[in-house]
């Protein structure tokens, strides 16, 4: 049986400054792992986000740039078209991808930025002390929605991977989950293929990552991975929202002219 | 359109927007994020075409605040990246610009200024000044601050801009207005396009860390000791830059009593005013700044010391003015005449304004 218990090459050896039980450590974990397997530490730029997750650039071993609150795709874009040769991903939360910065993936997406997107759905603002994310449950209790989220007031949640599934640039859309060990190696499978995808030029990929938020939800570890796969998966289903090999190739400017 | 050819030489009739857009690309830009905005595009029309022809990528971005976003991207990456638009856009890219600032990148904006504030009008306007040369963003930084007067020194200032920026690892702003991106007027290319495999790829670029520990491109100094030590280094380098790269001319008569101060377009105007005052024996110089950040504050403190009162003359109500007042300090008595709005002066007001100076009665140049 293959050993786990050591740390990629692409993660460095430092301490994460995440809270206790939270599941950015293993999203990190299996970026890292992905990247080991694919050999491509040395090619790979991440960029991170505002949020829980601006730190990243300290844990990747790869070269990394701190975005702006929800610009890491435009970010992303800019370098990807300096250097296309190079895999170029981004991490981002809930808040930084679906809220402020809703625009910006939308539009990587459309235009098929050969990009991998990494994006951390845990339906709160983890980091400014609980806020109502756009993930955010119908009835959710957040520290802006105290009763509860209520569509009059604020709105439905968003699904990220079934809206940009709508969109002709997109080669590879999943939604996994990391709530327990099966979902898990699923998540590392559904990451490696975004990667993949991108290193076969085919166009954008992104996995939505179901994650959990123990601190301001208010519940254990194992308690929020019970409560993310009871409350969240009815809302966010797992699986594949598009896979198209070679999307980009398929339709020409000729093509689409006549 | 016609593509402003560089190679063959001689006299080229170009407009504003383009001769910038040319002056990039011969710069070694090969990385061009835009969005449509009146006045500025014919800069984006003309870089869809151009950029992509020299071998360079031009994209239309979904908004201001993704194109200076792309800008930091590509500039991370270490290649020298732009992008253009006009006043309300560059609210918007402000966020970016500030990022870009505190990341330490370079990259050039420019800003083809109209009127305001709000969304304003189309007509050509100095109403930007205060947002280009006081930061624009949040936090404690500058962009530094070129204003071209001509379409020959737009093309020309361009190449200046990147390199400004590349030395000091800072964003450069070119601040013209509508007047300055629309017209056309002869230009003169000289120099031989520079070849962007010729620009080195800087040591601290995010280009995948092959060979070297990696690279990070941050403005997050989470530790309060370590920002102060980012944006004293920022100060640093502006301070530098006003030793080695502050640029401004002087036009007319050196012995004037009276001396005008005036950037970009209102300095076309105050360069015809100073023809018809001499004309009706009113002595008078011009002091261009063409460094708007660094300010040339010791050349007007010096201009100061010798005149007997300075006229500042602005497309706004009075922006520039600040700064020269600063450097005066009380020397000698500093007017304002300015038109707003999407309004430009006449020649014919600003020597107006220089006679009430000259006969004494300076009240008379803020009722004009």
């Amino acid at each position: 049986m293959e050993s786990t218990t050591s740390r990629p090459a692409a993660l460095a050896d430092i301490r994460m400054h995440y809270c206790p039980g939270c599941t950015h450590g293993i999203i990190h974990r299996l970026v890292g792992e992905v990247i080991d397997e694919l050999g491509i530490l040395q090619r790979t730029i991440g960029v991170c986000p505002v949020g829980c997750a601006v730190f990243a650039y300290d844990y990747f071993n790869c070269d990394m740039i701190q975005a702006a609150h929800g610009r890491a795709p435009a970010v992303a874009t800019g370098v990807k078209r300096a250097l296309p040769d190079r895999v170029v991903f981004a991490y981002q939360g809930d808040g930084d991808l679906a809220s402020i910065g809703a625009a910006e993936i939308i539009h990587a997406a459309a235009r098929g930025e050969k990009i991998s997107v990494i994006f951390a759905n845990n339906a709160v603002y983890g980091m400014t002390l609980g806020q109502m994310a756009p993930t955010t449950l119908l009835g959710q209790r957040t520290s802006t929605t105290p009763f509860g989220r209520d569509p009059e007031l604020a709105g439905y949640p968003i699904r990220v991977a079934e809206m940009l599934a709508t969109l002709d640039g997109p080669a590879y859309i999943s939604r996994v989950a990391v709530t327990s060990p099966r979902n898990v190696n699923q998540a590392k499978r559904a990451i490696k293929q975004a990667f993949e995808s991108q290193l076969h030029d085919e166009g954008f990929s992104l996995i939505e990552v179901i994650s959990t938020c123990p601190t301001q939800w208010g519940l254990s570890p194992v308690d929020a991975c019970r409560w993310a796969e009871e409350n969240m998966l009815p809302q966010f289903p797992l699986g594949e929202f598009v896979t198209r090999p070679g999307n980009r190739g398929s339709r020409s400017p000729a093509e689409t002219q006549a | 359109m016609a593509l402003l050819n560089s190679s063959h030489g001689g006299k080229i009739l170009a407009k504003g927007n383009e001769a910038l857009a040319q002056g990039a690309i011969d710069a070694g830009c090969r990385y061009f994020f835009g969005y449509p905005i009146t006045p500025q595009n014919e800069v984006t029309n003309y870089m869809s075409r151009a950029m992509v022809e020299a071998g360079g990528v031009f994209l239309q971005a979904e908004s201001e605040v993704a194109a200076i976003n792309m800008v930091y991207g590509a500039a991370a990456a270490g290649k020298r990246a732009m992008t253009a638009s006009s006043s309300p856009g560059i609210s918007l890219k402000q966020e970016g610009i500030s990022y870009i600032a505190g990341a330490e990148l370079p990259c050039v904006i420019v800003n083809i200024v109209r009127g305001g504030p709000g969304l304003g009008n189309i007509a050509p306007a100095q109403t930007d000044y205060w947002q280009a040369t006081r930061g624009g963003g949040h936090g404690d930084y500058r962009t530094l601050v070129l204003a071209p007067w001509s379409v020959q020194e737009l093309y020309n200032l361009m190449g200046d801009a990147f390199d400004l920026a590349d030395r000091y690892r800072s964003p450069v702003l070119v601040l013209a207005d509508a007047v300055l991106g629309q017209m056309m007027e002869p230009i003169e290319v000289t120099q031989s396009p520079i070849d962007p495999e010729s620009l080195p790829t800087p040591p601290w670029a995010t280009t995948g860390a092959q060979g070297r520990p990696k690279n990070i491109v941050n403005s997050l100094y989470i530790i309060p000791e370590e920002q102060e030590v980012v944006c004293n280094r920022l100060e640093a380098r502006y301070r530098e830059a006003a030793q080695r790269d502050m640029h401004w001319e002087t036009h007319g008569d050196d012995d004037a009593e009276i001396a005008l101060v005036a950037y970009g377009t209102s300095a076309r105007v105050c360069r015809s005013a100073l023809e018809e005052a001499a004309g009706l024996g009113l002595r008078a110089q011009l002091l261009r700044p063409i460094t708007l950040f660094p300010f040339p504050t010791d050349v007007v403190a010096a201009l100061a010391e010798r005149v007997r009162a300075l006229l500042v003359v602005e497309m706004s109500l009075g922006q520039m003015v600040e700064d020269v007042r600063l450097a005066v300090n009380g020397r000698c008595p500093v007017e304002f005449f300015g038109r707003t709005g999407g309004m430009v002066p006449t020649p014919g007001e600003v020597t107006e304004a220089i006679r009430a100076i000259a006969v004494g009665e300076p009240s008379m140049v803020r009722k004009l």
